[in-house]
C-alpha cells in the first residue's frame, strides 16, 4: 500500500516536474527563440568539430580501414596499445617529451620572472618602455620564420653553428647532432617568449602596495632586501598560478616548432609523442596506432592536469576551477 | 627631498642597465643579422662566417628574385583571404556564440557553456580531427583553414566573461523597447565591448597570419592555394623544393642564400611594423586572459 502511494506520488512528481520543463521550455522559447536560431550554427560547429572527433578516437581500439568506416572496421581491443608500450619507441617518446618540457621549465620558466624583476628595478620610464618593447618582439615572428632562422644561424656556416663547430672541431649543421637539439629548442623558446612571458609578471608587480616599499626602507632594508621580502612575496600567487598551468601541460611539447627543426638523424632525442602521431598518422596511414598513441598522451596529460590542479587547492587556494 | 644613494646602488643601477642593454640586443641581432644578410652580396655571404654589422657588399638584386615569384604572391593573397575572412567569420560566430552563452535568462545556456568547456579539455587527436574535416569535404581548399576553427573556446570564453560585465539594465532597456536580440547583440553588446573584441581580432588575425601545419595537412599538392607561410615553410626549411626554379627564377645559382633572407624580411616586416603601434592591445590581450573564470 504504502510502497504503492510513494510510487503514485513519485510518478506525480515525474509529471509535474516533465510539464514544468516543457512549459518553461515553451515559455523561454517564446520569448527568447531568436537565441535558439542562434544557437543552432554554434552547437552544429561543436558537435561535428569537437565531439565527431571524440567518437572518432574509438578507431584507437580497431583496426581501421577507410572503406569500412570507424564503427564498421574490426574490434581488436587494446592491441595497439599492448604494440605501443611493448615498442622501443615508448620509452625514448615519453623520455624526449619528458626531458624537453622539464628543460623548458627549469630554464624557461624563471627567465620572465627574472627579467620583470630587473626590469623593475629601472627607475627612467624610456628605458624601460624600450627594453619591453624590444622583448616582445621576437613573439611576432611566425614559427616558420623562427625555425629558418634557427637552421641557418646553427647551420656549419651560421654564426653559432661555426662558432660551437671551432671549439668541439664539428663539422655539419648543430641541427644533425642529436645532443645539441634539446639545447637549440629551449634557448630559442626562451629567446622568443621571455618578453612575452613577463607581461603576466610586470601587472602582478602594479600591483604590489607603494607603502610596503616606504616601511622596509624605513626598517633599513636595500633594494636587495626590498626584492627578497617584498617584491617576490608580492608576485608569489601569480608565480604559482603560472607554474601550475605549465606542469598540467607537460605531456603537451608542441609538434609545430619540432616538426620544422627535426630530421631523422635526430629522432632519436627530437622525437616526441605529438610528432610521433603526426608522422605515424599522416605520413605513414598507421591510423589506428596513432590514434592509440594519442589517446594515451590525452589520458596521461589529463592525469597531469587534474594533478596540478588538485595541488594548487592544497598548496594556496588558488585552483583554476 | 633627494633620496641619497648609495656608492652600491649606483652600481647595481648600471650593471643593471648593461644586463638589459645586453638582452636588446640579443633580442633584436638575429633580426639585424637577416636584414643586412638579405641586402648584402651573394657570393661574399657565402663565404663569410661570424657575426654581422654592416652587408657585405650591397646588392639589392635579392629582393628583386622575391617580388618575381610568383608563388610569394600568390601565398600572400592567400594568407590575405583567410586573414580577412577567417577573421571576421571567428569575431561574428565567437560573438554570438558568447551572447548566448552570457544570458542569464536562457534556459539553455548553462547545459551549452558545460558542453562547449568541454572541449578545452577533451579533444579527439589529430587523425579523428582529420578525418572529421575530411568527411566535411572541406579537403583541398581553403575553408578547410577556416571552418574547423571558427571558434577558439578560449577567446570565447574570455569575450563571455566581457559581455557578462555589462550592466543588465541597459539590455533590458533595449528589450522593452522592443529591441531583437539580434539588434542588442550587434548595437549595443558589440559596440560596448570594443575594447575586447580589438584584442580578439588581433590575437585571431595574428594566429591566422602565422598558421601553417593545418594548411599542410589539408591543402597537400593544392600548391596554389598555399597560404605564405607553407611556401615560406618550402623555400625556407625543406630543401627538396618541387620547383627550384622558384628561388633561382633568373638563372642565377648564385643567389639562392640572399634570396632567403630577403624573404624572411618581406614577410616579417608586415607584422614587425605594425606591432608597436597594436602593442597596448596585446598585452592587454595577456592580461584579459590571465583573469581566471
Amino acid at each position: 500500500m504504502k510502497t504503492n502511494r510513494l510510487k503514485a506520488s513519485a510518478q506525480r512528481a515525474d509529471a509535474l516536474t516533465k510539464t514544468t520543463l516543457r512549459k518553461r521550455l515553451k515559455k523561454d522559447f517564446s520569448r527568447n527563440y531568436e537565441l535558439y536560431f542562434l544557437a543552432i550554427p554554434i552547437v552544429l560547429y561543436y558537435l561535428y568539430f569537437c565531439y565527431k572527433p571524440m567518437l572518432g578516437a574509438y578507431m584507437a581500439f580497431t583496426d581501421y580501414s577507410p572503406k569500412d568506416g570507424i564503427f564498421g572496421s574490426t574490434f581488436v581491443g587494446l592491441k595497439h596499445f599492448k604494440q605501443f608500450f611493448g615498442s622501443i619507441y615508448f620509452k625514448r617518446l615519453l623520455s624526449n617529451t619528458l626531458i624537453i618540457s622539464g628543460t623548458s621549465i627549469v630554464f624557461g620558466f624563471p627567465a620572465p620572472i627574472i627579467l620583470a624583476l630587473i626590469i623593475n628595478e629601472v627607475r627612467n620610464k624610456y628605458f624601460c618602455k624600450t627594453v619591453q618593447t624590444i622583448s616582445y618582439l621576437p613573439h611576432f615572428i611566425s614559427m616558420v620564420v623562427i625555425c629558418s632562422m634557427i637552421k641557418t644561424f646553427v647551420s656549419d656556416t651560421g654564426v653559432v653553428g661555426s662558432l660551437v663547430n671551432s671549439i668541439t672541431g664539428g663539422d655539419s649543421s648543430l641541427l644533425n647532432n642529436p645532443k645539441y637539439f634539446v639545447p637549440i629548442y629551449v634557448i630559442s623558446e626562451i629567446w622568443q617568449e621571455m618578453g612575452w612571458g613577463s607581461i603576466v609578471y610586470f601587472s602582478a608587480l602594479m600591483g604590489i602596495d607603494q607603502q610596503l616599499y616606504e616601511a622596509a626602507a624605513i626598517d633599513g632594508a636595500g633594494r636587495w632586501k626590498q626584492t627578497l621580502h617584498v617584491t617576490l612575496p608580492g608576485i608569489m600567487p601569480t608565480i604559482v598560478v603560472m607554474l601550475i598551468l605549465r606542469l598540467g601541460s607537460i605531456l603537451g611539447v608542441g609538434y609545430e616548432k619540432i616538426i620544422l627543426l627535426y630530421n631523422e638523424a635526430i629522432y632519436s632525442t627530437a622525437d616526441v609523442i605529438s610528432t610521433f602521431v603526426y608522422r605515424k598518422g599522416l605520413l605513414e596511414f598507421n591510423y589506428s596506432y596513432s590514434v592509440a598513441v594519442g589517446l594515451f598522451n590525452s589520458v596521461v596529460s589529463m592525469i597531469f592536469l587534474f594533478g596540478s590542479n588538485w595541488l594548487s587547492k592544497r598548496v594556496q587556494d588558488t585552483a583554476l576551477w | 627631498m633627494k633620496i641619497k644613494r648609495s656608492k652600491g646602488e649606483t652600481v647595481f643601477s648600471i650593471v643593471n642597465c648593461i644586463f638589459l642593454t645586453c638582452i636588446m640586443v640579443v633580442c633584436l641581432y638575429p633580426i639585424w643579422h637577416v636584414l643586412m644578410a638579405s641586402v648584402s652580396d651573394n657570393v661574399e655571404m657565402m663565404r663569410y662566417q661570424g657575426i654581422l654589422i654592416w652587408p657585405k657588399g650591397f646588392d639589392l638584386s635579392a629582393y628583386g628574385v622575391v617580388k618575381q615569384n610568383p608563388a610569394i604572391l600568390r601565398g600572400y593573397l592567400n594568407t590575405l583571404f583567410v586573414l580577412t575572412v577567417g577573421s571576421t567569420l571567428n569575431i561574428i560566430m565567437t560573438s554570438i556564440a558568447a551572447y548566448i552563452l552570457s544570458r542569464r535568462d536562457f534556459i539553455l545556456s548553462k547545459p551549452l557553456m558545460i558542453m562547449i568547456v568541454i572541449t578545452m579539455y577533451f579533444g579527439g587527436g589529430l587523425v579523428p580531427f582529420y578525418f572529421t574535416v575530411k568527411d566535411a569535404g572541406l579537403d583541398g581548399s581553403l575553408w578547410a583553414i577556416i571552418i574547423p576553427r571558427v571558434i577558439n573556446t578560449f577567446y570565447l570564453i574570455i569575450l563571455r566573461t566581457a559581455f557578462m560585465s555589462l550592466p543588465d539594465s541597459l539590455e533590458e532597456a533595449a528589450r522593452v523597447d522592443g529591441a531583437s536580440h539580434i539588434g542588442i547583440l550587434f548595437k549595443i553588446v558589440i559596440p560596448l565591448s570594443m575594447p575586447t573584441i580589438a584584442v580578439l581580432i588581433l590575437y585571431y588575425g595574428v594566429g591566422h597570419w602565422n598558421s601553417w601545419f593545418d594548411a599542410m595537412i589539408f591543402l597537400r599538392t593544392e600548391r596554389e592555394r598555399y597560404p605564405l607561410q607553407l611556401v615560406l615553410r618550402e623555400i625556407l626549411l625543406q630543401n627538396t623544393m618541387a620547383d627550384s626554379t622558384v628561388i633561382n627564377s633568373d638563372n642565377r645559382p648564385d643567389i639562392g642564400e640572399t634570396v632567403k633572407y630577403a624573404l624572411i624580411i618581406v614577410s616579417t616586416v608586415p607584422i614587425l611594423c605594425i606591432y608597436p603601434f597594436l602593442q597596448k592591445y596585446f598585452v592587454k590581450g595577456v592580461l584579459v586572459g590571465s583573469v581566471k573564470e
